[in-house]
């Protein structure tokens, strides 16, 4: 036990500064991937809902094939299509020479696009739970449309896929290990060369499994937090109106 | 085509972000070099995170004489070769063997070490007792190579071997044992040596520079290495530096580097250091 | 092209290989995983102890990726000669018994709180009706709990089947030769990543859609006609 703490310890040969390095990069790098498929659901939600047909069919396809693949191969096409697409994006403004992308992009990307076919799920059905009955209530007050987007059904939208959108976050919190086979020196990177190199396997994926827990964990209490607070609300109307 | 539209313009947000991996014209100040900090003595992660080994002393010194500054990358082994040609890095140093496949789709500087294939066992196992332990043999001697084989296959029989996958050693297995031995292919070496240790595999096949750092790690001593050296044939020519087809003049500043490191006993001082044995090539 | 469409057509023949891998992969851990769920739907309504054991189980194993799950019964238990001198050794030596255990053991932890979603959602009026009429417990569970709870569950089941096909993927970090292991070994052997990976890709997808066609029909077959308002 002793051993073992020393080893994940920060003493000189210890790899708990390494391990913590990798956890922030698994922090940071799920970050981006959620910001990036958030952004990208949003979008294909949009689409979804009031597009025409050839949008609806695009999203569609988007949704089916990227979840239908498994994301250590999406990761692995990032890794080696993502330099020449954009080498080739690159030559088309006049720019000369080989262009990389590096581990964290192809993680933010690869994950991100996985992650934004799930969010365009949720956000969509976050937006049929709201009651119509609030949606006329406003058009019939004269809201316009951007106050109504604003004022009644991002945040109503928001509040129903909340829990959704929790879930994705988690599922991007533990997919982005599948980024290690980049080499980008992640937590789950972290605990394989220090697992090789001490041949102490099991000593690090203890580690490995106590900070992907914390990490889980703090950031799940940020997403409760935030339901707590919008439930807030809910409660309060309920009570007046009882 | 229209779906991939949401994928470019994912690509297009990251854009600005980019950098160029390597110097556009053919003058070169600057190169990153790959590595996989997982093939140790070669190169390998230190407990504070850090790049270590033979081939990051010696890279080192070859960017000093090239007048060069040089980037080093951790990439993952399997997918060095496709990630240099994608652009990914310049250089690849990881004990890297100079073998007539990858030379159909990379080029490589000359030699900078060189060291035989060898069988890894426990020493209380069965494999033990492997004949020919120590006898040099080259695949390029069709004889000898039958030879050697034919002599060990009696108590390989059956047996699992690990190695590395995408290395000259599978390669040697496919081409000589394989109906021989159930061949059971790892990301890194470490990880045969962790199943080796933990009796899934009954030997490992790697070069014996590796196997240095393997008997000296922790629960080293239970190992021993057995069975020929194997050299040459489909085992290449040694280690050297892997470059894209494109960079003709980066290969001739490596091999001019390389040669004075050779010639001033740089490579075999640094071998020593890392390796306790000189695999420096004769120049 | 020709050369190109038959370089295509011998690398999907060669990862069609590993087919069979996957399906048993995906087929026995669900099995066992589903299994498992049950034992521990029954576990936690049966004793508080059970229950805490469970959720802190769920915990982990939703918490932590699959990955890591696989390295450490893999290469982590491997580690220590109590374990390698025990029973256990014959199946934890072999990687396809670890692969197989490490996704049982993900999916269900998956599965479980899938069930419990799908036991909570039957209407204590139909519970109260069945017993009405005079159910034994026995016929209440299997008359009325059950195909309501199922049907309730199925949809999120069907994700997380969806899910089990994509994780069987992660088997060849343990050495396993499924779809994506032979894509690996193809795509070092001929360096054509994207390629390869495409033809990948595109069986998986195949798999995807053929198992999300056929859980649709059950899911129409558990629906009676005249409920489907």
């Amino acid at each position: 036990m002793g051993s073992t703490l020393r080893l994940v310890g920060f003493g000189p040969t210890g790899w708990g500064g390494t391990l913590l390095e990798g956890a922030a990069v698994t922090l940071a790098l799920s970050i981006c991937a959620y910001l990036l498929g958030l952004a990208l659901g949003a979008l294909c939600a949009w689409g979804r809902l009031s597009g025409g047909r050839a949008v609806r069919g695009t999203i569609d396809v988007y949704t089916t094939v990227l979840r239908g693949v498994p994301d250590l191969l999406v990761i692995y096409l990032f890794y080696f299509g993502g330099g020449q697409m954009i080498g080739a994006i690159a030559h088309l403004f006049g720019a000369t020479g080989f262009f990389g992308l590096n581990g964290f992009m192809v993680g933010t990307i690869a994950i991100g696009l996985v992650t934004g076919a799930y969010q365009t799920e949720v956000l969509r059905g976050g937006y049929l739970a709201i009651p119509k009955g609030e949606i006329e209530a406003a058009r019939a007050i004269g809201m316009g449309r951007l106050l109504m987007l604003r004022r009644i059904i991002a945040p109503r939208a928001l509040r129903f896929a909340l829990p959704g959108m929790g879930n994705v976050w988690q599922q991007v919190l533990k997919e982005s290990a599948l980024v290690s086979v980049t080499g980008l020196a992640e937590l789950m990177r972290q605990v394989n060369v220090a697992s090789g190199s001490t041949q102490l396997p099991f000593d690090f994926t203890i580690a490995g499994f106590v900070l992907y827990l914390a990490l889980a964990t703090v950031s799940g209490g940020v997403f409760m937090g935030v339901e707590r607070r919008l439930a807030h609300g809910e409660r309060m109307a309920r009570r007046q109106r009882a | 085509m229209r779906f991939l539209r949401p994928l470019a313009a994912a690509v297009l947000l990251a854009a600005p972000a980019l950098a160029p991996a390597a110097a556009s014209a053919k003058t070169y100040k600057h190169i990153t070099i790959a590595t996989e900090g997982a093939y140790a003595p070669y190169n390998m992660h230190a407990p504070d995170g850090k790049l270590i080994g033979f081939e990051i002393d010696l890279g080192n010194d070859l960017c000093a004489r090239m007048k060069i500054t040089c980037t080093w990358v951790a990439q993952d082994w399997d997918s060095m070769i496709p990630a240099l040609n994608a652009g990914k890095f310049d250089a690849i140093m990881d004990g890297m063997s100079i073998t007539p496949a990858r030379l159909k789709v990379i080029a490589f500087s000359r030699n900078y070490s060189q060291s035989p294939t060898v069988f890894l066992v426990k020493k209380n196992g069965p494999l033990a007792k492997m004949p020919d332990t120590g006898l040099a043999v080259s695949l390029d001697n069709k004889a000898a190579a039958d030879k050697a084989f034919a002599a060990i296959k009696p108590i390989l029989k059956g047996k699992t071997v690990g190695v590395q996958v995408a290395t000259i050693q599978l390669n040697m297995l496919n081409k000589y044992l394989k109906d021989t031995v159930t061949i059971r292919s790892y990301k890194t070496t470490q990880e045969h040596d962790l199943d080796l240790a933990a009796g899934r595999i009954d030997a490992a096949l790697a070069s014996t520079a590796y196997f240095v750092s393997t008997l000296s790690r922790p629960g080293g001593n239970a190992f021993v290495e057995v069975g020929p050296h194997f050299t040459g044939g489909l085992l290449g020519a040694g280690t050297g530096v892997g470059m894209r087809k494109s960079d003709p003049e980066l290969k001739v500043m490596f091999d001019k580097a390389i040669n004075a490191a050779i010639k001033d006993g740089t490579v075999k001082k640094l071998s020593l250091k890392w390796f306790k044995v000189d695999i420096s090539p004769a120049s | 092209m020709m050369a190109e469409l038959s370089f295509l057509l011998d690398v999907t023949r060669q990862l069609l290989g590993g087919l069979p891998l996957t399906i048993e992969l995906v087929t026995v851990s669900v099995a066992a995983g589903a299994l498992l769920a049950v034992a521990m739907a029954l576990a936690r309504s049966a004793s508080r102890l059970a229950a805490v054991i469970v959720s802190f189980y769920v915990f982990v194993f939703r918490g932590s990726p699959l990955l890591l799950q696989m390295f450490f019964i893999y290469y982590g238990l491997g580690q220590f000669a109590v374990v390698r001198e025990s029973f256990a050794w014959p199946a934890l030596r072999d990687p396809t018994f670890c692969a197989i255990l490490s996704l049982a053991l993900n999916t269900a932890a998956y599965t479980s709180e899938i069930l419990r979603g799908g036991l909570a959602s039957v209407p204590a009026g139909a519970i109260e009706a069945g017993r009405a009429v005079g159910m034994s417990r026995g016929l209440l569970l299997r008359r009325v709990v059950l195909p309501l709870a199922i049907r309730q569950a199925l949809p999120a089941y069907s994700n997380e089947l969806i899910e089990m096909v994509k994780s069987t993927s992660l088997a060849s970090i343990v050495t396993l030769m499924e779809v994506s292991g032979i894509a690996y070994a193809l795509v070092s052997a001929t360096y054509r990543a994207i390629e390869v990976l495409s033809c990948a890709g595109a069986i998986y997808l195949v798999l995807i859609v053929l198992l999300t066609r056929g859980v649709g029909w059950v899911e129409n077959w558990l629906s009676p006609a005249g409920s489907r308002a």
